[in-house]
């Protein structure tokens, strides 16, 4: 019993230490929906700490109270079958605290689906991120730029990203700003966020792709809307327009640094999403074991 | 030669070869083992045509060990390739085979094998019975479950193994992206050792509803009985699902149809679905028999009756009923409405509740016990605390909102790990020490025993804990490597001390199987824990009969109350002829062709897939046709047996 809680008590040394060194990645939000989610984190954290600690307390007053050593040669143990107000409070306190947990999350939940709060009336910033083996494409049909593994975004700004996928499913996550989601070839979805810092942020795919998936990542950047402006103004002077063979060749399998181009791919390569949604007219990527049935269907966008 | 390319695998490596000459010299080592010990007739008369129960448990037991031993290499090998930043020990698609068959070997080829093994050991014991209902089905399953972990297991040195994770998700595990026959090989040894399982399922079923002993109701059935018979019915629901979702992937990969592709109207997400649907109450199928064991080893170790019967019970039994309605909880980002994922959520943290009860039951038991440390014993009260931080991270993830942080990241990965070792394994550890005297009439040795308990337990502490923080500091699992800049590292390589670590705790099970065989004293006697349920009234080892008398049942610890309170458990004028199933050498035929049936499948070899499947059908003919009553043990055999292990009970 020692042993063993001197090795607890080293684990939750170690624990503290570290999450003292630099805060986690996930509890260090720079935007309202990583925050949201952090809340939601340290709440539960608490809440099952308590549990936690109380199971602890009674599973070694039980066993150091309870052991044979400790007792006399002749005790035999009473039968018990079961006590209904003892069963109650063991079943009303894990209601209750299911209760409390099932508000904050379908609340929270709510939450982060939505455009943040705060953010309702402004016009959000669309950007399209879509995966390809292994990379992610950020195309601005309003700023009419796209951009390959690395993302700018204006703070104190909603921010719609569109996710779709140009091959596996694969999960857009910057954990700083908000919580990921899944990309997928056949549909959009949806995530909503902003970030109140600027600064560079880490961001990934972070569902399992194949073989480059560990190195499937891209910057983020958030910075002031003045900076944004000048940025975008700077690729539409000196950037190459994005034309589709090149970017079918993007597509091709492979890593690529960060990348700038003029104009978006959308413009003949549409995303999945209104007549081009559901399952006929997703884009697909052209490999050389796709059926001649896909093949004649890709002609069919040129 | 072009006939023979395909067989080659597609990303050989130094590693890879090593195994083959391992596994070849292994193989051929055995094999001359057996014949110049001439055990080949032993083997076949005794083992591999046999359709006792007990074993088949003890087959399905050694498989599973075989598989632990498998996929615990798998493990050793990932945490040693991300145990440093930038690390070259694997690369990429290395990598991604060894999670992959890691995941698949541990889930159905060792802990479904284990249970399976222990329910086979056990269960007919338990209730006073002969046998299982359907013996030879018994023997069946075994094979299948067999021969389909071997199939998955030459994968690696013949064709690819699998490398889309063990979720195999689509369009990832399709021909497009996954292009090795790894995923055929999935789609056949699943789908085989599958129909194994759910037959099991069914003969389980049957048997714990048809054949308990004289007395023993529903609510008097021990409590390993009762999950045995909770897991079996979710087996019977779950298992089509996945033998279904099987086949169609099966058909996308090797017929081009279009069930899980993203155009032509097959729709990935439905492979999701599916899987998971079938998944989450795997999960359940897996802890349930778990828990029974535990309240079987808490008890028995505290001894005192098992506090709220009744409620560990309907536990179990709402446990099994929400396990359907809890899978969507494994893609909340798959971009559902906040409705969907909400109403989830609250199914997923139910389960919270009734697990809860279980964990306070067993805590009530323990009270006022009089609590022995014996080895099942120190996993059932490691289990306790472990599992709870499992089970409350669990609700963690459960929380819709936060789980898009945690989804896809270490920190579920801690989780999962954190409910299974804890769970499961502990519990296959702690009932194999505990009913080992009953399978083999000695015990094994406790002081070896508790070394193995303190390194499995200390380690895992070490690999796993780590796992939640490298989690929450944004590692996503199933990354090969990382960068030194991330930070991750020194926990990587705690985790990866801690995998070793594991690994010598289990290094000490197996020596200790072989150093109880050779010194454990033999003389034990019938019930060596002063336990409760009917297995341990009848002798160590067990006759092929099981009871020479079927035993009279008054409640759930029939045997405790024949010590204690007088009850009478046999009545001498009881003893009758024996009626016994035949062995049978046709399942492991009929395994074998399967066997083949599914090789050939992988590799589109069609006159092999024709040939087996004809052999198969053939083997079905010729069962149905069979004239087979099985023999009887005279009361004189039967008096003899008894003597000789000690005098009738």
């Amino acid at each position: 019993m020692k042993l063993k809680l001197t090795l607890l008590s080293l684990v939750f040394t170690i624990f503290t230490v570290l999450i003292g060194c630099e805060p986690l990645l996930v509890l260090d939000p720079k935007g309202p929906q990583a925050a949201t989610t952090a809340n939601v984190i340290w709440i539960s954290i608490a809440t099952m700490a308590f549990i936690v600690i109380a199971v602890f307390v009674l599973l070694v007053f039980v066993l150091f109270k309870y052991r044979a050593s400790k007792q006399s040669k002749d005790y035999e143990p009473p039968h018990i079958e079961g006590n209904k107000y003892v069963e109650g409070i063991i079943v009303g306190i894990p209601v209750l605290i299911i209760i409390f947990l099932s508000i904050v999350s379908v609340k929270s939940t709510y939450e982060v689906e939505s455009v943040p709060e705060g953010y309702e009336n402004q016009d959000p910033i669309v950007i399209y991120a879509s995966s390809s083996n292994w990379k992610w494409h950020f195309s601005y049909p309003e700023q009419d730029i796209e951009t390959v593994n690395y993302v700018f975004i204006p703070t104190n700004q909603p921010i719609e990203f569109r996710l779709y996928s140009h091959g596996p499913i694969t999960s857009f996550w910057i954990p700083q700003l908000a919580g990921q989601k899944y990309a997928m070839a056949d549909m959009i979805t949806t995530i909503n966020l902003a970030a109140e810092t600027p600064g560079e942020y880490m961001g990934r795919n972070a569902n399992f792709s194949g073989e480059g998936f560990a190195e499937n990542t891209f910057n983020v950047t958030a910075l002031s809307n003045d900076e944004f402006d000048t940025w975008v103004d700077e690729i539409h002077d000196t950037a190459e327009p994005l034309t589709e063979d090149e970017f079918n060749e993007l597509l091709e399998p492979g890593h690529l640094g960060q990348m700038t181009y003029t104009g978006t791919h959308l413009d003949f390569s549409p995303a999945p999403e209104g007549e081009h949604g559901g399952h006929d007219h997703g884009p697909e990527l052209e490999t050389d074991s796709s059926s001649d049935h896909g093949n004649s269907e890709h002609n069919n966008h040129e | 030669m072009e006939f023979f390319e395909r067989f080659a695998v597609p990303h050989p490596s130094p590693l890879i070869y090593a195994s083959m000459v391992a596994i070849g010299l292994t193989v051929i080592a055995i094999m001359a083992g057996i014949t110049y010990f001439k055990k080949w007739g032993y083997l076949w008369r005794e083992w591999l045509t046999t359709v006792d129960h007990k074993k088949i448990g003890i087959m399905y037991i050694i498989s599973a060990l075989l598989m632990l031993f498998r996929g615990g290499a798998d493990a050793v090998m990932m945490r040693l390739q991300t145990a440093v930043p930038e690390n070259s020990f694997l690369d990429a698609q290395h990598y991604n085979e060894v999670f992959t068959t890691h995941g698949i070997v541990m889930i159905i080829f060792m802990a479904m094998a284990f249970i399976i093994g222990l329910m086979n050991f056990a269960v007919p014991l338990q209730i006073g019975a002969r046998d299982v209902a359907f013996p030879r089905l018994n023997a069946i399953s075994f094979w299948l479950y067999f021969a389909g972990a071997m199939l998955f297991n030459i994968s690696f040195v013949i064709g690819g193994s699998p490398d889309a994770g063990w979720t195999n998700y689509y369009p990832l595990a399709s021909n497009d992206f996954s292009t090795s026959v790894g995923v055929n090989y999935y789609n056949w040894a699943l789908q085989i050792s599958g129909i194994g399982t759910l037959m099991t399922g069914i003969n389980f079923i049957v048997t714990i509803l048809k054949m308990r002993a004289p007395g023993m109701k529903l609510m008097k059935m021990p409590m390993f009985t009762w999950s045995a018979l909770i897991t079996n019915i979710i087996i019977v629901f779950a298992f089509p699902v996945l033998t279904i979702a099987l086949l169609m992937g099966t058909f996308d990969r090797q017929f081009a149809t279009h069930f899980f592709t993203t155009g032509d109207g097959g729709m990935d997400m439905m492979w999701a679905n599916l899987f998971w649907v079938w998944g989450h109450p795997e999960v359940y199928i897996l802890i349930l028999p778990a828990f029974g064991i535990y309240s079987e080893v808490i008890s028995t170790f505290s001894r005192r009756n098992l506090y709220g019967y009744k409620s560990m019970v309907a536990s179990m039994v709402i446990i099994s009923l929400l396990s359907f309605f809890v899978w969507v909880h494994h893609f909340f980002t798959m971009g559902q409405d906040a409705l969907t994922n909400s109403i989830f959520s609250v199914t997923t943290m139910a389960i919270a509740i009734p697990t809860g009860i279980k964990i306070f039951n067993w805590l009530l038991t323990m009270w006022k016990g009089k609590i022995e440390f014996t080895v099942p014993m120190l996993y059932s009260v490691a289990f306790i605390p472990l599992f709870t931080i499992g089970g409350v991270t669990g609700v963690m993830l459960g929380m819709a909102s936060a789980d898009y942080q945690y989804h896809n990241t270490m920190f579920l990965v801690a989780h999962f790990h954190n409910v299974i070792i804890p769970g499961v394994v502990f519990a296959m550890l702690a009932g194999l020490t505990y009913w080992w005297p009953k399978m083999f009439g000695f015990k094994l040795n406790e002081r070896i025993g508790k070394w193995g308990f303190w390194n499995l337990t200390i380690g895992f502490c070490l690999a796993f804990f780590p796992m939640y923080i490298t989690g929450l500091d944004g590692q996503a699992r199933r990354m090969y490597t990382y960068s030194e800049a991330t930070g991750f590292g020194p926990l990587n390589m705690l985790s990866f001390l801690g995998a070793g670590i594991m690994a010598i705790g289990f290094i000490f099970i197996v020596y200790n199987v072989y150093y109880s065989f050779r010194y454990a004293p033999r003389n034990v006697g019938d019930d060596p824990w002063n336990a409760r349920s009917l297995e341990w009234a009848t002798h160590n080892p067990v006759p092929e009969y099981n009871f020479a008398i079927t035993p009279q049942v008054n409640s759930s610890q029939a045997f405790w109350d024949s010590k204690k309170h007088g009850h009478q458990l046999f009545n001498k004028d009881d003893l009758k002829e024996i009626h016994m199933p035949n062995n049978s050498g046709l399942p492991i035929i009929m395994a074998g062709l399967f066997f083949v049936f599914g090789f050939s499948f992988v590799f589109y070899i069609w006159p092999g897939v024709i040939l087996s499947g004809i052999g198969i059908l053939a083997c079905m003919a010729y069962r149905s046709f069979e004239k087979d009553d099985g023999y009887h043990i005279s009361i004189k055999e039967i008096k003899e047996t008894e003597d000789k292990f000690g005098g009738a009970k």
